[in-house]
């Protein structure tokens, strides 16, 4: 691979009433211009990440929209893969810049959830799982709650476990400015919060948000050898796997992340002991056990204790930090914009621009994206040029 | 001096615990509760509607006073449930008073503040010499879908303020407004029940618009939170107006007397008027009382009011026929669900 990301910016993540689409992409991509110092001449093709703009907003067409918006006038696609669609929008412009079709490209990740009822956004999200789980009322909580169930009965895990994830996130987020939350909690709190989907609980759930983050990546090694600050890709890989839960093979797993972070080591020829930080997806905090697990940082089954004895957490890790952003839970989660937004955290770690959150000596990030219960999941390494 | 000659308010004696409606959705009751900080809310009798409920405070109100019924200029019923969309609910309610019929009447929208709207707009026609007299009420039997959030809390009462210049029970020292259009809760035209914006109701909604008439009022009347006795703000639960006042520099205390939510829920437009009659029940002459209603889309009215000697007798009359706040809280006869849904006509 010799694809370098030489420019990064995210907005703050929240409830942003006062922001349009518009503002957000703006401020992302013209951030992350300005970081790669380069021009909008210099961008020739966009990429956009977003899921609910078309079911909730009525607007589809987001290539052309924010081309349009940001004044590039260059060919623009929008790429849709539920709440992967920031990983996978990634992934797209890697190939277009692999194929040599493109050699500067922007790749936006964006979503604007709370402008909408609550109800109508869990209804939208939904457009992410099978039709009978639809049909017959399933929620993403409910999925992730079979999940966690499931979870629970193989492996003995309890919500005590779970509560761990929230309050480690939670911490991690509280150092960053960008996120939503910045307030630390316990695990006393997690386990007292109002119950969302039988284990999990409010505080076992990542948020509904609005953000924007925004890449810019090049093959052009003038601009990627001039810019000292740029990191390398090492891998891009997606794995996909069936829609609904109830035709998976086992519920203890997501196959589509053990796929493609298979293939993503493969590519980048390191194993999961060289990661050094990841940004994993933690929509709920079963997701994120499940996450350590089949990326290989942890034997199944073991990622709750470690998670108990800070091997995952900021200033106690020894090897591996994992969510350093504060996660999807404490950074929040605009669905199209997470997957974008877990990498240009990764450039900042491996650039060492994290400030207080900074992990010490990376060298090696990944970032794992997934998509609806686990129908997509996208997987990208991240190496210090 | 404008200033309320008198105040009626009318709770309709049905409630229904909140941990029944949650029971009702399988949901847990101690969070349900604990999460909007009400614990049962009153509901109208299938025969009462928001004309009867305001022909009802109002009548209290004009039966506590020596005022002529018939000195009464003006007419102004703020409510999100007028029985008609076009047909007035004020006209009702003066026939049925014996107002005479040389009074303007209107019937006020302003989500949950339409009531305290008609208090202002009535204060500036006595200031004009327009009028002697008027009547401002607020009531409702709030509509909420079942299986809403809102179905904890919408409520049924009303609260009517007769207003004038003569023996005041309490003057009217500053008052203000502050409205946006922000629309974070709306019923249309035709439509059965109300919407909201979720979370959206929260920070750039109640809490935006009610601290920014209280900051606008206090800089207006020169007055800071430790010179009040007591505060009173719109409570659609139990947790934004107890939050409002913290923010605002209130005590628990100052706010304590006015919290109705607790036990009868929102009755929407008359929510922050029976917390101002609850506080009247009780406070002492001289004693200045801090109000600030809210009506989404956006709104919230402030008033700066001082009782006066007057408020003594007042109260031991409505102590002795028990028809203060507290009396009407506490007659109450409880109902199940069913018997919920079958007074709200929704089965």
């Amino acid at each position: 691979m010799s694809v370098a990301i030489i420019g990064v910016s995210t907005t703050k993540f929240g409830e942003l009433w006062g922001t349009s689409p518009r503002a957000l992409a703006r401020e992302a991509v013209f951030g992350a211009m300005k970081d790669a110092r380069i021009a909008p001449k210099e961008i020739q093709a966009l990429f956009v990440g977003n899921m609910l703009s078309g079911i909730l907003g009525g607007q589809e067409h987001l290539g052309a929209f924010f081309s349009e918006e940001l004044g590039l006038r260059v060919p623009a696609f929008r790429i849709e893969g539920a709440c992967a669609s920031g990983g996978l929008a990634l992934h797209s412009a890697v190939g277009s810049i692999l194929s040599g079709q493109h050699e500067t490209v922007v790749v936006l990740g964006i979503e604007k959830m709370t402008d909408h009822k609550p109800e109508d956004v869990a209804a939208a999200l939904m457009a992410a799982g099978s039709q009978e789980e639809r049909s017959s009322g399933a929620t993403f909580p409910g999925l992730y709650a079979f999940l966690a169930r499931a979870h629970m009965e193989a492996f003995g895990t309890t919500v005590q476990d779970l509560a761990v994830v929230a309050v480690k996130n939670h911490f991690h987020a509280s150092l960053n400015t960008n996120a939503q939350f910045r307030n630390t909690i316990t695990k006393e709190q997690v386990l007292a919060s109002s119950k969302i989907a039988d284990p999990l609980r409010l505080l076992d759930c990542s948020p509904v948000s609005d953000g924007a983050a925004a890449l810019i990546i090049t093959s052009n090694r003038r601009q990627a050898t001039g810019n000292r600050r740029s990191v390398t890709i090492a891998a891009s890989a997606v794995a996909t796997d069936t829609l609904g839960l109830a035709q998976r093979e086992s519920l203890l797993e997501l196959k589509a992340t053990k796929k493609s972070s298979k293939e993503a080591y493969r590519q980048a020829g390191v194993d999961p002991g060289d990661i050094d930080v990841a940004e994993v997806h933690d929509c709920f905090t079963i997701a994120e056990i499940l996450a350590i697990e089949d990326l290989g940082f942890a034997g199944k089954g073991k990622a709750a204790a470690e998670l108990e004895r800070g091997e995952y957490t900021l200033n106690k890790a020894k090897k591996l930090v994992v969510n350093p952003s504060g996660g999807l839970k404490g950074c929040g989660h605009p669905v199209g914009a997470t997957g974008v937004k877990q990498v240009v955290e990764l450039v900042e770690q491996l650039r060492m621009d994290a400030g207080d959150r900074q992990v010490i000596g990376v060298r090696v990030g990944l970032a794992h994206n997934v998509g609806g219960s686990g129908a997509t999941a996208v997987v990208h390494i991240l190496k210090r040029a | 001096m404008v200033g309320i000659v008198s105040y009626g308010t009318y709770i309709p004696r049905y409630r229904i615990k909140i941990a029944d409606i949650a029971a009702a959705w399988k949901k847990d009751p101690d969070e349900v509760i604990r999460s909007l900080g009400v614990l049962e809310k009153s509901v109208p009798g299938g025969d009462e509607d928001t004309a009867t409920i305001a022909i009802e405070a109002a009548s209290s109100a004009l039966g506590a006073c020596a005022a002529d019924p018939k000195s009464i200029e003006c007419i102004f019923v703020g409510s999100e449930s007028h029985p008609y969309a076009v047909n007035p609910t004020s006209t009702i309610v003066g026939e049925l008073l014996g107002v005479g019929h040389n009074y303007l009447a209107a019937d006020l929208e302003f989500a949950c503040k339409a009531g305290t709207s008609g208090m202002q707009a009535i204060s500036g026609l006595i200031e004009a010499g327009q009028i002697r007299y008027g009547m401002a009420i607020g009531a409702d039997t709030a509509q909420s879908k079942p299986h809403d959030v809102l179905e904890y809390t919408s409520a049924a009462a009303g609260a009517a303020f007769l207003l004038g210049r003569n023996k005041l029970i309490a003057k009217l020292v500053s008052y203000t407004s502050y409205s946006s259009d922000t629309p974070d809760f709306w019923r249309r035209d035709g439509i059965r029940y109300p919407s909201h914006a979720g979370r959206f109701t929260g920070e750039p909604a109640y809490f935006a618009h009610v601290a920014a008439a209280a900051r606008r009022l206090m800089e207006k009347a020169h007055c800071r939170p430790e010179d009040i006795d007591w505060c009173v703000f719109h409570m659609p639960n139990g947790k934004f107006p107890r939050a409002v006042a913290k923010r605002l520099g209130f005590s628990h205390n100052q706010l304590a007397p006015s919290l109705i939510v607790d036990t009868i829920g929102n009755p929407y437009s008359a929510s922050t008027m029976l917390g101002l009659a609850a506080v009247l029940d009780i406070a002492k002459p001289g004693e200045k009382i801090f109000m600030v209603s809210y009506g989404s889309g956006a709104g919230s009215d402030a008033f700066l009011w001082e009782t006066t000697e007057e408020v003594v007798s007042y109260q031991r009359s409505a102590v002795r026929q028990k028809k203060t706040v507290k009396d009407q809280i506490e007659r109450k006869t409880y109902i199940d669900y069913v018997q919920y849904l079958k007074q709200t006509h929704k089965i």
